[in-house]
């Protein structure tokens, strides 16, 4: 299997070269069986892809330990469920899993573009081919996952060998977020490739319009919320598994993986721009040239270990071959912009300060600023190395302070510029839309204070967020007033109904809202407290309300594993509550050790209990205990943010009826008053 | 007033107050990498700055005190001892053997005062996929 999985991958390399290669002829030539020739084997190595990762999850299903990557990813008492994991758990395997993923797009955009789009078609293929063909000369001839296990004989010649069992799997990936966290944001990472595709495809056959936002929209938003999820998921991965009582440490790998959403997000919001009033085209390109290579450049932060490491480039030689594909895209981008720049010519200027064009123009402003912010931080020891020759980090501190503030403003404008008219807003609808939310955010702002929340950034976090769920649930009011009127169902009927007509600016407002509940827990951050104790057996600690009593410490015999646990009987004002069974695992293949932490989430707080170990000194075990305010927020707003973006995705159920001018399309701004329901805007807004 | 000034007023104020806190927040975290080795070689006023090293545990070091652990860190044949004093619990992966990474600063006495540990397998670890998967398990924390 295993030579059959290599000969799938050499060929899938030379489908897509054909690909890549007769995909440039075929723009030059125009020949139209050199056009379709291209496109199947575009098809083709995709389907080659398919067969070579699922001979290596074969591999994998029947413990072939005559293969490397086998052998250091797996053993044979490994649950089925992480062996799929073992795939993606290593370099050469993760190569080949982007691909994979990258060819499940490829393959559904050669499908359902094959008899559209004609003109633009055969430079998207030929982009998509060339990504693929980067990749898969890594798996081919770099980091081939197929290598069979050999050692030097008595001889001295490399003989191979085959293993009895493998090492295991590291335990830190043994936990099921971790199954399914890397796919999605490999999903997200690979996804940003189509619409790359399709604007520098756009770019280099000048075609006509905006068609290719229109082309893309889902798929960017696909890929999105693939990367939302990905984050938020590994996340929750940190938060449960290692331990530490926090979910986001700054660290390079997951700041690898924020910069992409950062220029993502911000290209889903600037792309209306364009579509509304044909402004801000060159922003836009680049904005998806960057996001694209912020993906390739977060697979290879995570894969190189170039800034973590203690020594650069130490780990492999991998960083050398993704610095030169980063600039090889790099130039092709600037050439392809420089040579037809011309095309990109914006048809409009900002009208005025307070206008929906200036709150997206902040909201872009803010994000890339954010987005700069965090890889420069990210790669300061790298950048520093290179100018001083002294190789400086920076910490917690440097992110913190540069994303709080842009994280709040962004918050602001998520309230404010849904709401605020294209080209100038007047005073009137200013008051209109925003008198009540605000009057509600102070009270709220007020309440808080008085129950104790104090710290600066997170009273004006919480203030906000309320203000900003006033405006979003005030819009839905409004529109599923207006339905009422008409047809007289209930209220909820009414605003699904409204929902299902504008998914797509109601779906908006759901993400938005998802947001709104994310910043929420991210606010608790500030009230975090914890305490550490080592305890007898009946021995009690007190956190918050509640009194933590251990009851005993049993090892567990499991088939893979050997865990101890603690047994913690919570009390929550002195009355029993629960059993929290936090737990050290130790791994018998390969001696390493791993955490379960317990948690019990409320809306309010998590009790978060973590075995931390036996004191040497004394032999008690040791738990530490942190109360976390509102982290269930977080993740609650994650799963929003997902239904939202599917939402979002949905055809409209039916045409929206345009009762009067839309407000944009006017020579003169309507006040407001005129145009009393949302509904009676366009159906793209 | 014009528009072009308005918005770039606006753009400024936003660039240069997050420009002055990207300052502040790299002057209290900035950290410095060194080697073991190079340590000795540090003049005053570097010994004196935060600072983060590598190195490999030593063998049968690792002594765990009340409110410390102190063990001693090797690289390039030389040897670096290393009071941890963090309230966090040092990694899984924290070993005889395991490749650790310190960050704190130097005690006068040739000390090295870690607040973090970040520790790795020396046998297979590597970068984990995706997200937030470094194997690494480290100490750190952050007010996030």
């Amino acid at each position: 299997m295993d030579v059959f999985g290599s000969f799938a991958l050499l060929l899938a390399f030379i489908c897509a070269l054909y690909a890549f290669v007769g995909g440039i002829a075929a723009i030059v030539t125009r020949h139209p069986l050199l056009v379709k020739s291209t496109r199947q084997a575009g098809m083709a190595t995709c389907a080659l892809i398919f067969i070579a990762t699922f001979s290596l999850e074969y591999l994998f299903f029947t413990d072939n330990f005559s293969i490397a990557y086998v052998v250091s990813h797996s053993n044979r008492d490994l649950p089925t469920f992480y062996k799929i994991a073992a795939l993606w758990s290593g370099m050469e395997g993760s190569l080949l899993f982007w691909s994979f993923l990258l060819a499940v797009y490829v393959f559904s955009v050669l499908i359902a573009y094959r008899n559209r789009n004609g003109e633009l078609m055969p430079y998207v293929g030929m982009v998509m081919a060339g990504v693929q063909l980067f990749f898969l000369t890594l798996s081919n001839f770099v980091e081939s996952p197929f290598k069979a296990l050999a050692s030097p004989g008595a001889n001295g010649v490399m003989q191979f060998v085959a293993r009895s069992d493998g090492n295991g799997l590291n335990p830190l990936l043994q936990y099921p977020e971790m199954v399914i966290h890397p796919p999605n944001l490999y999903s997200g990472y690979t996804g940003f490739t189509i619409p790359f595709a399709f604007a520098l495809g756009a770019l280099l056959a000048k075609y006509p319009g905006e068609k290719w936002i229109h082309l893309t929209r889902k798929w960017t938003m696909i890929a999105w919320m693939f990367q939302s999820l990905g984050i938020l998921l590994g996340a929750h991965w940190a938060y449960a598994v290692l331990g530490w009582g926090g979910y986001w440490g700054w660290d390079p790998v997951e700041n690898a993986s924020l910069l992409p959403w950062l220029t993502g997000t911000a290209f889903l919001h600037s792309v209306m721009m364009q579509e509304k009033r044909g402004m801000m085209k060159v922003w836009n390109v680049w904005l998806v040239f960057c996001t694209f290579l912020l993906c390739v450049l977060g697979t290879f932060l995570t894969r190189s270990g170039v800034v973590s490491s203690v020594h650069a480039f130490a780990q492999s030689n991998i960083g050398t071959w993704f610095v030169g594909f980063i600039g090889i895209v790099l130039l092709v981008c600037l050439g392809a912009y420089l040579k037809n720049r011309d095309y990109l010519k914006s048809e409009t200027q900002l009208d005025s300060v307070i206008s929906r064009e200036s709150s997206f123009l902040f909201n872009n402003l803010i994000l890339l600023v954010s987005c700069v912010a965090v890889l420069t931080g990210t790669l300061f020891p790298v950048f520093s190395e290179w100018f001083t020759g002294d190789r400086i980090s920076v910490g917690a501190p440097f992110f913190n302070k540069v994303n709080i503030p842009t994280g709040l403003l962004l918050l602001f404008l998520t309230g404010v510029g849904p709401l605020l008219a294209w080209r100038k807003t007047s005073t009137e609808s200013l008051k209109r839309n925003f008198g009540l939310p605000l009057a509600i955010g102070i009270v709220a702002g007020a309440i808080f204070f008085a129950l104790g929340y104090r710290e600066f950034y997170s009273l004006i976090c919480l203030i906000l967020c309320v203000f900003v769920a006033a405006t979003i649930l005030l819009e839905f009011y409004r529109g599923a007033k207006v339905i009422r009127a008409r047809s007289g169902a209930s209220f909820a009927a009414c605003a699904i109904d409204l929902t299902m007509r504008n998914t797509r600016r109601y779906g908006g407002y759901i993400v938005h809202m998802g947001m709104v509940f994310v910043f929420i827990g991210l606010a608790g951050a500030a009230f975090n407290r914890d305490v550490q104790k080592d305890m007898r057996v009946g021995q009690t600690m007190q956190i918050g309300q509640y009194t933590l009593v251990l009851q005993g410490v049993d090892t567990k015999p499991e088939k893979n594993y050997t865990a101890q646990r603690m047994l913690v009987e919570v009390l929550r004002d002195n009355k029993p509550m629960m059993m929290l069974f936090p737990e050290k695992r130790r791994f018998v293949t390969n001696q390493e050790n791993g955490t379960m932490v317990a948690i019990y989430s409320t809306l309010k707080e998590d009790l978060y209990v973590v075995f931390a170990g036996e004191n040497p000194e004394t032999n008690l075990p040791s738990i530490h205990a942190f109360l976390n305010p509102l982290v269930k927020w977080i993740w609650f707003g994650g799963v929003m943010v997902v239904f939202g973006t599917i939402v979002a995705l949905l055809p409209n159920r039916r045409a929206v009826f345009v009762l009067a001018a839309a407000p944009q399309r006017a020579a003169q701004p309507l006040p407001h008053a005129l145009s009393p329901s949302v509904t009676l805007r366009e159906g793209h807004d | 007033m014009n528009k072009q000034a308005k918005f770039g007023i606006g753009i400024s104020v936003i660039v240069v107050a997050l420009g002055v806190l990207a300052w502040l927040g790299y002057g209290e975290s900035k950290t410095y990498y060194h080697t073991i080795a190079e340590l000795q070689t540090l003049n005053h006023s570097a010994r004196a700055q935060r600072m983060r090293i590598g190195g490999t545990v030593a063998v049968g070091s690792i002594r765990r005190l009340s409110g410390s652990v102190d063990f001693v860190l090797e690289g390039e044949g030389k040897a670096l001892p290393v009071t941890y004093t963090g309230s966090d619990p040092l990694p899984d992966t924290f070993v005889d053997k395991s490749q650790a990474l310190v960050e704190g600063h130097l005690n006068s006495d040739g000390k090295f005062v870690a607040e973090h540990v970040q520790a790795k397998c020396a046998s297979k670890y590597e970068a984990a996929p995706g997200g937030t998967g470094t194997t690494q398990s480290s100490t750190q924390q952050s007010s996030m």
